[in-house]
């Protein structure tokens, strides 16, 4: 990290327009084989008449395009990249090299098991290894994402409860909770019921004993929750809920918090969703790939979806008659050259490795909590933050006018991607900072200073950050435009 | 072990000092001694760099990849080439380490290449809008009927021809809301259109070219569905639409696909593209990101996430979709492939895969007992066999002769096999392949 202050990121220049804008008709990038057949062409009552109107352009402009392209974006591997909730931890390269060798990524999704006994094999050891982690008695390796996860779980909850013949409609979610849990929970077929924060931020279990009723399928619930913090009282609400025959599920984008300290499975979560590209370093490639693994207590591994990775002996097979399962959740086998990084990630790390991960991920969180603190209070001071905090920059917004938004972009001219902002929504201006362990103290400290200089301005030059940032290729952009003149393609 | 954390003994303590902490233990004060974990997790020691790599090794060993059989399978996922430049790209760490693009200004990279993959698939598809991508082309069809049900239309009709592993997505979806999925039947391997549907019907789904590689009559089946008040949705394949008319010609409302085949690698069934394209009548009922364009502070063009109300973060419960993490990265793929295509490549390689497709159809079903399934139908680049043996006893014997022949289609019958032909086979694979299919096949 260079020294705060300075700008200490290149941008590439910006692209002169899109592709298309290069496009020159004739012109072309791509060689094909000469034709060893007859030509066939296709019947032309099914013909196409008039080309698609794509971009014709030579192989150095594709190259030259995309390169700027890719110079004016921030990556994990650009810079430091805090944002809360996303566990934006350093991508190890061997995972990659793994994983894009032929003898994973050129095999057939429906080639014979026999001819994937490799694949077969690491799933199924990936599906133990995230088992001994949370503490559950199988899993699902399909959902391609943390989303799908959920849906998966959801379903696997209204499998259960239709089987044993209990009527169920609603599923409790925390106020705090992340915007995928109440839209799986609506698609799921449920009425998604807000649980009540209380005033130190965790969830108010009174309440939550008083809502707890035979309507209730189950609990949606992050642990540490969404706002960083531990639920110390976790075994009294599961219980609570475990007590009108619900099911409570972990949403697992904390995961990475606990680590070889204590399972979901032992504080009573029934259903678990890992998020691969959080905790265990897959890259998001910008928006996804991710997998959202799911593991279960025993009693729901007969609704988990199907084709299931079984061991026979030496051999393992993707078996797909299981009369109580919920079916397939992922068109295929789900998202398997990320679970194939996540693998190579649990070896690296071993039962030591996470354990460490989580430490550290705990340290450097509470450590930039309390650079920051004088300037960027913690939205819930009473207890101490674990693997994220959230800070709220309302003090600062009531002294200077200047927002967490105003702050964030001025992180970014001085060099860093900044935390997430305005969420959780529960927090006024709220920060949302999340380090991770693979940031080192010296990097904590140049972002912790940058905080501290953007705070300093708000009140000597307020301006400097209501016109940030100014180092990149755009400044701040009209959004609400970009939604009242629609222009969704060139 | 490897673990990726700096942290020197100094640092760690001047950070507790900092903190205010004795030591790390004191940082997890807040987990309730009953719920510690008094032993290690149950897992091997961790390993160096090295003998991860030794030991993926060993478990590649295990798998045949393609690069030893020739593949003849598809149902979905194809033996596409993809062209070198795709991932020297796509897999620049500037995209591949980035988050969802919540900071704009530091993320107009992703945000346009996303723009021109909606753009690309807008051209490919002629439909007015795209997404930003989904899952799959199984979730992306799930998607699509999200989008067309409502109230009092909680009914889903698909054409016989639809492949079943698509259907048995659906259902499993279909679970929360109570959707009524029905599968006609396809007596000829296709169409089995009906007259009309029911009033509570919400979609109709037409796959084109079908799971047995049959070309369907997709106007027909719109006028049928748009008759009764239902959406037609098309699951398209991508490759075919640079020589097959596209799902905007033919009156589909929604068209989806599994896009892995636009520069994505096999890799087992995923990371795949779902693609999604409708009418801009449905924008605001659509799942996923959308990309748009927009001007900054001093008016110079750029791209931000838009209409973002319909999405879980905004909406909560209401929203279309629950999607958060989508498959960017090969959407991006995608478009650097079709960047490289062209028109003119996305023609040729249609009509590659389909004169090979063709030559494969006649040398196979010359082979002594082995049948064409629907004898005449017309199509693209797969078409379904019958064998004289049963298919999985025939792929098996295949696969100790080098050769990945197909797919069986149990639904047809034990003699059913799905066979694909890409760009990638050549002559004397195919021949090769009939060759062997004769001794095996008796």
């Amino acid at each position: 990290m260079s020294d705060v202050g300075a700008p200490v990121r290149r941008q590439g220049p910006r692209a002169p327009g899109t592709i298309m804008a290069a496009s020159h008709a004739g012109r072309r990038a791509f060689s094909l084989p000469a034709l060893d057949v007859p030509d066939a062409p296709v019947p032309a009552a099914f013909a196409r008449a008039t080309p698609p109107p794509l971009p014709e352009v030579g192989e150095v402009d594709i190259v030259r395009h995309y390169t700027r392209l890719s110079q004016q974006n921030y990556g994990l591997d650009t810079g430091f990249y805090p944002l809360g909730s996303c566990s934006m931890k350093y991508n190890p390269k061997v995972a990659e090299t793994v994983a894009t060798a032929p003898g994973f990524a050129r095999l057939h999704p429906l080639q014979p098991d026999a001819t994937a006994q490799g694949t077969l094999e690491l799933l199924w050891r990936l599906e133990e290894a995230l088992c001994a982690i949370t503490g559950m008695a199988r899993a699902t390796v399909q959902p391609p994402a943390g989303a799908c996860g959920e849906m998966t779980g959801l379903l696997i909850m209204r499998a259960a409860h239709a089987a044993a013949g209990r009527d169920r409609r609603t599923v409790l979610i925390p106020d705090s909770a992340h915007g995928t849990n109440p839209a799986s929970v609506h698609l799921g077929g449920y009425d998604a019921v807000a649980v009540p924060s209380g005033s130190d931020g965790s969830v108010d279990v009174d309440a939550l004993e008083r809502m707890v009723d035979e309507r209730v399928a189950g609990l949606m619930l992050t642990n540490p929750n969404t706002l960083g913090l531990f639920e110390r009282d976790i075994a009294r609400i599961a219980a609570a809920v475990h007590a009108v025959g619900g099911y409570v599920y972990y949403d697992g984008a904390n995961l990475n918090a606990i680590m070889g300290r204590t399972r979901p499975g032992d504080m009573g979560f029934d259903i678990v969703h890992i998020n691969t590209h959080k905790t265990f370093a897959t890259p998001h490639g910008g928006g996804g790939p991710g997998a959202g693994p799911v593991g279960v207590v025993e009693e729901l591994v007969p609704f988990l979806p199907v084709p299931r990775v079984e061991r026979d002996g030496d051999r393992f097979v993707l078996v797909d008659d299981v009369k109580t399962s919920i079916g397939r959740v992922h068109g295929f086998h789900g998202n398997v050259g990320i679970l194939v990084r996540a693998y190579v990630y649990l070896l690296l790390h071993g039962r030591d490795g996470l354990r460490e991960v989580s430490d550290r991920a705990v340290l450097n969180a509470n450590y930039l909590a309390a650079l920051v603190r004088e300037a960027f209070p913690l939205a819930f001071p009473e207890t101490a933050p674990m693997h994220e905090f959230v800070a709220t920059a309302a003090p600062l917004e009531s002294e200077t006018g200047v927002r967490a938004l105003d702050i964030a972009k001025r992180v970014i001219d001085l060099g860093f991607h900044p935390s997430t902002v305005y969420f959780p929504l529960v927090v006024d201006e709220a920060m949302m900072v999340e380090p991770t362990e693979t940031e080192s103290k010296t990097t904590l400290d140049a972002f912790a200073a940058a905080l501290l200089q953007a705070a300093k301005e708000a009140a000597t030059e307020p301006d400097l950050l209501h016109a940030a940032p100014v180092t990149t290729p755009v400044g701040r952009l009209d959004e609400a435009r970009a939604a009242r003149h629609l222009v969704l393609h060139w | 072990m490897t673990t990726f954390t700096p942290h020197t003994d100094d640092e760690i303590r001047e950070m507790l000092a900092t903190i205010g902490a004795g030591d790390v233990d004191d940082l997890f004060e807040a987990i309730p001694p009953d719920l510690r974990l008094s032993e290690p997790l149950d897992l091997p020691p961790g390993i160096s760099e090295q003998e991860v790599v030794d030991e993926l090794g060993r478990l590649a060993t295990r798998n045949r990849s393609l690069d030893e059989l020739v593949c003849f399978a598809g149902r979905g996922a194809y033996d596409h080439y993809i062209p070198s430049v795709v991932w020297a790209l796509a897999g620049r760490s500037e995209f591949s380490t980035a988050y969802t693009p919540y900071q704009p200004e530091l993320s107009q990279g992703v945000l346009q290449a996303l723009f021109e993959f909606q753009s690309m698939m807008c051209a490919l598809t002629g439909m007015e809008v795209s997404n930003a991508s989904l899952y799959d082309g199984a979730t992306a069809l799930v998607e699509a009927i999200r989008m067309s049900v409502g109230p009092g239309r909680l009914r889903v009709v698909l054409a016989g021809g639809v492949d079943p592993r698509l259907v048995d997505t659906v259902r499993t979806y279909g679970a929360g809301p109570g959707l009524h999925v029905e599968q006609l039947a396809a007596p000829e391997g296709a169409a089995g259109l009906p007259s009309s549907f029911e009033p509570d019907v919400a979609a109709v789904v037409v796959q084109h070219p079908n799971v047995h590689g049959i070309l369907e009559d997709v106007q027909a089946w719109a006028e049928a569905a748009h008759s009764s008040g239902a959406r037609l949705i098309e699951v398209f394949d991508p490759t075919s639409l640079g020589v097959i008319a596209p799902p905007g010609e033919l009156g589909v409302d929604i068209a989806v696909a599994e896009g892995q085949s636009l520069g994505n690698q096999l890799a087992f069934g995923g990371p795949y593209l779902g693609i999604l394209a409708g009418r801009m009548s449905d924008v605001r009922r659509m799942p996923g990101r959308i990309v748009g364009e927009t001007v900054d502070v001093a008016g110079r063009p750029g791209y931000v996430l838009t209409l973002q109300a319909r999405e879980q973060h905004i909406r909560r419960e209401k929203a279309t979709s629950n999607i958060c993490t989508n498959q960017t990265l090969m959407a991006i793929a995608a478009t650097i492939h079709l960047a490289w295509l062209g028109p003119a490549g996305l023609r040729e390689l249609g009509e590659r895969c389909a004169s090979k497709a063709a030559y494969a159809f006649d040398v196979l079903t010359a082979v002594p007992g082995v049948v064409p399934a629907f004898p005449g139908a017309p199509i693209f680049k797969e078409f379904t066999l019958r064998l004289p043996r049963p298919a999985s006893d025939v792929v098996d014997a295949l696969v100790a002769r080098g050769i990945l022949g197909g797919v069986p289609a149990p639904w047809l019958g034990e003699d059913a096999l799905i066979v694909a032909v890409t760009e990638r086979r050549t002559r004397a694979q195919i021949d090769a392949f009939s060759e062997e299919l004769a001794q095996v096949a008796g």
